[in-house]
């Protein structure tokens, strides 16, 4: 009989002596594009949120008057052909006569090495330890040349600096918003579905009203409702409020869904007739059971909310100057003139589509791996 | 059926005046209003008859009637096809809307017929040569189109044209058509300046689309139907096209009425906006900034009226195709 | 000491039972799927033949490769399968002579050698050799009628011969033409009469959702029948139905058959369904045949243990003995790690150690028209 008890191939071992996290922490190890994405999210948050002062050459309001310059080239080769550690020129301002613009050209007589680690302008590392390092830079008198890795902005600051700093406030705002959206949607969802009476009418109702209302342009009048003379953090915090109010309907709907039927499930009547208070049963013994759907819609829908952000603004409608997001950074670069004149502007392109990129693929992993009953 | 049309043509019309009305609501919270703006900038010019001039303003718009009393009269006068004068423009809001609603609506329905021209084949083509090449590659790409919002999309794309091509990619008409009267050659310009900003707006919801057909085709294509299809002797394009898809695009009508097309509506006139075309998305947003309440509150309304019909044809058009729904 | 692998290699002859012309012949079938923790062999070395108006019943556990034969005989078994070996010979009898091109009136055809997507085998498919299914509640699409569906078949496979006026030689017909929409519905109407739908002509315009699931089957049936097939292939086409129902449905298959002159490939693990259904047995398991013979010999003489085990777990009216219904010992193996030797001797109860689970049996001829695979025969 020994002969019919085939030994377990190791991958099924694993499987089977697991609780359900590690077999999802195991699946979602294999997802490559998953981990991708949780790798690169991590990269991002890493730089964008909590590092911005120290990968940025200059602070967020330094202005020069490098006025609308493009993008500094860092150089290896220098005029005559030699190789050298990396270097830039210097610019010099000129005034096309027949276009009657104001252009930059390089001054090859003047050289500045790129350093890595310079000093340069203060700020408090995570709003706390004062630093002046900058992750790279060159040493000349900030009047004198400037290195702009994706150029200069009208008044002449650095925009490579401005979407480090821009990337926090539309980071944070998805995160923030994602957050505040959890909370009122599972709490509501978890309550409409178990009690179901007079909170489930409200939510049912709430939620279909919501989604008969056209979204964005929902949005866009309220965040148009915020006052202008507010202060900024008072805008911010407004607009994620407002993000997380449009938001929450769609998951308390499903997570109402699940709790109708997780209710009826044995170990909740068994938590029942122990004697489990109501408020136990509903978030010891029900709500974990709807978590994984729950992380599967959230991590899907940070995008959208950075999106929003960043249409709202863009359109004028969300944050505003003085506050810096990649949105309001959109503002100035999304018209014809500043296209056809300051393209390197559209660099705060790339990163929110990265964002939206590696949000979806962790996403999608995620959803893979936490349905270990889904075929495909 | 007639009962049922009547009672969702009911339900429509309640939901309009709640939208409208909470718009109202909602553009009144700011303190201030369209004046209290105006005022400052007759003064700011050094204008004496300022306060004057725009207490006459005041009287002309109503607003120095209560809120309830202002929201009836417009909704009343809506129904009547008054949908009030733009203090901006200082223009009935019919005249400048307009034209733009027809634009608007060519746009919504050129991005959600270039979206289900395109998402199905690829979907269809993605699952039945499931885990193939050119699955993979449909795959990527309709990830990546899930992931990148139109009106970036338009930037990008504007950017390729102005700098790389040189091109003219904005509005809807080349110059010598714009003022021009309709002729076929009007048409044509109009189809040729259409259908970029209706592909862009589309991609989005073409690479949601995708997946949802792929992997609704692969759970159909797994029903024994199919297999009984197959063993009748059909070819196996019969058996795909007429049986399968048939039967997992119907998932996708409901989702193309309460899903793609509110978002493409939304997601063109962004487009729209980048690409400076005659929509309502551009007027809508300026009225936004500048409190122009019934306009802005007329747009909102045309949204949503575009939104519950739009929904609304999606329900008649799957209980068109599919016999085991029935309209109660 | 004998060698398994010279058993195993073994070619045996193709025994032949009945005296009618033969329709099909299974040599050796055997079908693979490569899945990605292994091979799963679904059929291995499958024989039997089937004749014109022949009935053979196929018995087994689930999963025991009943259904995969009958995929493997239309090629449509599903991805990742495929047949590795073996021939499937289907003597084709030309019933449109011209249309076929065929000179002769029986063509031998290896299905195994045709494109499974291609012309040949869709004109066979559904057209000479007819299956019906195991879901009749899901075996029609549900957004067309009864009637589009018949129409499908009979549109397809069915041909009407052009009698040309003044023609005295009715024998040498010789132009065949497509049936159109009218004579398809009424086509259409005949066989839902014949499978006993009441008011057929109505009913053709019946929705799935409207039929009942007898009602189903019966237009399964019907569109299977249309076409006047040499051969239906039932692949448990009443497991999904009450008893009653499942009565009648078989009453009707045996009607028709008769009438037609069709043979029938019954897959079932319902003893009891194919004991009135079939004249000959074939008894699968974990894709190995292990018995094949008359129905009266197999039931009243069964020789393979699994046999044995299989009839005595089938509950019988009759003085009450207080015994308890026997059931088969132990689990059904991994189809990925079969039991070496027989792969049922982990289940058996005549088990010979050392024997039974080292040695591969070969195919034994135990008694008149009637074969075993077991080491209990082998000499």
């Amino acid at each position: 009989m020994a002969v019919a008890a085939a030994p377990l191939t190791q991958a099924k071992k694993k499987e089977i002596g697991q609780s359900y996290w590690d077999l999802v922490w195991y699946r979602f190890k294999k997802n490559r594009l998953g981990v991708l994405g949780a790798i690169l999210l991590i990269a991002l948050y890493g730089s964008f949120v909590a590092l911005p002062e120290v990968i940025s050459p200059y602070a967020l309001e330094n202005r020069s008057n490098f006025v609308e310059a493009p993008p500094t080239a860092i150089r290896l080769i220098d005029e005559k052909g030699q190789l050298r550690a990396p270097f830039i020129y210097g610019l010099e301002r000129k005034i096309d006569p027949v276009r009657r613009l104001r252009t930059w050209e390089l001054d090859t007589d003047r050289k500045y090495p790129v350093r890595l680690f310079v000093q340069g302008d203060e700020y408090k590392l995570f709003g706390l330890i004062p630093m002046n390092i900058h992750l790279f830079g060159i040493e000349a008198d900030q009047s004198e040349q400037r290195i702009f890795l994706l150029g200069s902005d009208a008044l002449g600051r650095d925009y490579f600096t401005r979407i480090m700093y821009g990337g926090r406030l539309s980071l944070m705002i998805g995160l923030l918003g994602q957050f505040l959206t959890l909370v009122l949607g599972t709490t509501l969802g978890v309550i409409s579905g178990y009690y179901g009476g007079a909170v489930d009418m409200f939510v049912q109702r709430f939620t279909e009203f919501l989604s008969a209302f056209p979204n964005i342009p929902l949005f866009m009048a309220l965040s148009a409702a915020i006052p202008v003379f507010w202060p900024p953090t008072a805008v911010y915090f407004m607009l994620t409020i407002i993000l997380a109010f449009l938001g929450w309907g769609g998951l308390a709907r499903q997570v109402r869904g699940l709790i109708l039927s997780l209710r009826e499930r044995e170990y909740a009547l068994a938590a029942k007739s122990f004697g489990a208070s109501d408020w136990r049963i509903m978030f010891r013994h029900l709500l974990p059971g709807t978590m994984s759907h729950v992380i599967v819609i959230a991590t899907l829908s940070i995008p959208g909310m950075i999106l929003a952000e960043t249409a709202l603004s863009w359109l004028g409608l969300g944050l505003r100057p003085p506050l810096t997001s990649w949105g309001t950074l959109l503002q100035d670069a999304a018209t014809i003139r500043a296209i056809r004149f300051t393209p390197w502007l559209l660099w705060v392109v790339p990163p929110i589509l990265l964002t939206i990129l590696t949000y979806n693929m962790l996403g999608d992993g995620l959803r893979d791996a936490l349905d270990p009953y889904s075929g495909r | 059926m007639l009962n049922y049309l009547l009672r969702r043509i009911g339900y429509a019309l309640i939901m309009i005046v709640l939208v409208s009305f909470t718009s109202f609501i909602i553009i009144e919270l700011p303190p201030g209003d369209f004046l209290t703006q105006k005022v400052e900038q007759l003064r700011a010019r050094g204008d004496r008859s300022a306060e004057q001039q725009v207490e006459m303003l005041r009287v002309r718009y109503g607003l120095d009637k209560p809120f309830l009393e202002r929201y009836v009269n417009w909704a009343v006068n809506f129904l009547r096809g008054d949908f009030g004068e733009s203090f901006e423009f200082e223009r009935p809001v019919s005249e400048i809307l307009g034209a733009r609603l027809g634009y608007t609506i060519i746009l919504a329905l050129a991005t959600t017929l270039i979206t289900w021209l395109l998402a199905i084949p690829l979907g269809v083509i993605s699952a039945v040569r499931q885990y193939s090449w050119v699955d993979q590659v449909i795959s990527v790409i309709s990830f990546i189109g899930l992931g990148m919002p139109g009106f970036l999309l338009a930037l990008i794309i504007l950017y390729f044209a102005i700098i790389v091509f040189n091109l003219e990619v904005t509005g809807l008409f080349s110059p010598e058509y714009q003022d021009a009267p309709w002729s076929v050659g009007k048409v044509l310009d109009l189809l040729n300046h259409l259908w970029l900003p209706a592909l862009i707006a589309a991609i989005t919801g073409i690479g949601g689309l995708v997946r949802i057909m792929r992997g609704n085709l692969l759970d159909t294509l797994g029903q024994p139907f199919v297999e009984a299809a197959r063993a009748r002797g059909l070819k196996n394009r019969t058996v795909t096209w007429k049986h399968a898809v048939r039967i997992a695009i119907n998932p996708l009508i409901t989702i193309l009425g309460s899903e793609v097309f509110p978002s493409i509506v939304v997601g063109s006139s962004l487009v729209a906006i980048v690409l400076n075309l005659p929509t309502i998305g551009p007027v809508f947003v300026d009225s936004l900034r500048k409190l122009d309440m019934y306009l802005a509150g007329t747009c909102i309304v045309f949204f949503t009226i575009m939104l519950l019909v739009g929904n609304l044809v999606a329900d008649l058009l799957l209980a068109w195709v599919d016999p085991r729904i029935r309209l109660e | 000491m004998e060698n398994a692998q010279t058993l195993a290699g073994q070619t045996f002859v193709n025994p032949s039972m009945d005296s009618r012309p033969t329709l099909l012949e299974v040599r050796d079938l055997k079908v693979e799927f490569n899945i990605r923790g292994g091979v799963i062999k679904a059929v291995d070395g499958l024989t039997f033949d089937i004749k014109r108006g022949q009935t053979v019943g196929i018995i087994g556990e689930s999963g025991c490769g009943k259904s995969v034969t009958a995929r493997a005989i239309l090629r449509m078994i599903p991805k990742p399968g495929r047949i590795t070996g073996g021939q499937i010979l289907y003597y084709r009898y030309s019933r449109y002579p011209d249309r076929d091109g065929a000179k002769k009136d029986v063509e031998v055809i290896d299905l195994t050698t045709l494109d499974p997507d291609g012309e040949l085998i869709r004109q066979i498919r559904g057209g000479e050799i007819a299956m019906i299914f195991q879901e009749p509640m899901s075996s029609l699409t549900p957004v067309y009628t009864a009637g589009t569906h018949l129409n499908e078949a009979i549109t397809l496979h069915r041909l009407l011969p052009i009698k040309r006026l003044g023609d005295q030689m009715v024998e040498a017909i010789t132009k065949y033409r497509r049936v159109t929409k009218e004579e398809a519905r009424q086509i259409a109407i005949e066989m839902l009469r014949r499978v006993g739908i009441p008011k057929p002509e109505q009913r053709v315009d019946s929705y799935p959702h409207q039929l009942s699931g007898g009602q189903r089957q019966r237009v399964m049936i019907a569109i299977a029948l249309s076409t006047e097939p040499y051969m239906l292939i039932a692949d448990e086409p009443t497991t999904a139905l009450d008893v009653s129902i499942e009565a009648q449905i078989l009453d009707i298959m045996r009607e028709l058959q008769q009438t037609a002159n069709m043979a029938i490939m019954f897959i079932t693990h319902n003893l009891g369904v194919i004991a009135s259904m079939a004249d000959e047995i074939v008894v699968m398991y974990m894709g190995k045949q292990v018995e094949r013979a008359k129905v009266v010999d197999l039931f009243y003489h069964p020789k393979h243990p699994y046999t044995q085990a299989l009839l005595q777990s089938v509950p019988r009216l009759g003085p009450k003995t207080g015994a308890r219904l026997a059931s088969i010992e132990g689990m059904v193996p991994d189809p990925l790690n079969l039991p070496t030797g027989c792969v049922f001797h982990p289940r058996c109860p005549a088990f010979m150690p050392g024997k039974c689970d080292k040695l591969i049996p070969s195919w034994n001829k135990v008694g008149e028209n009637h074969w075993a695979r077991c080491l209990l025969y082998e000499e």
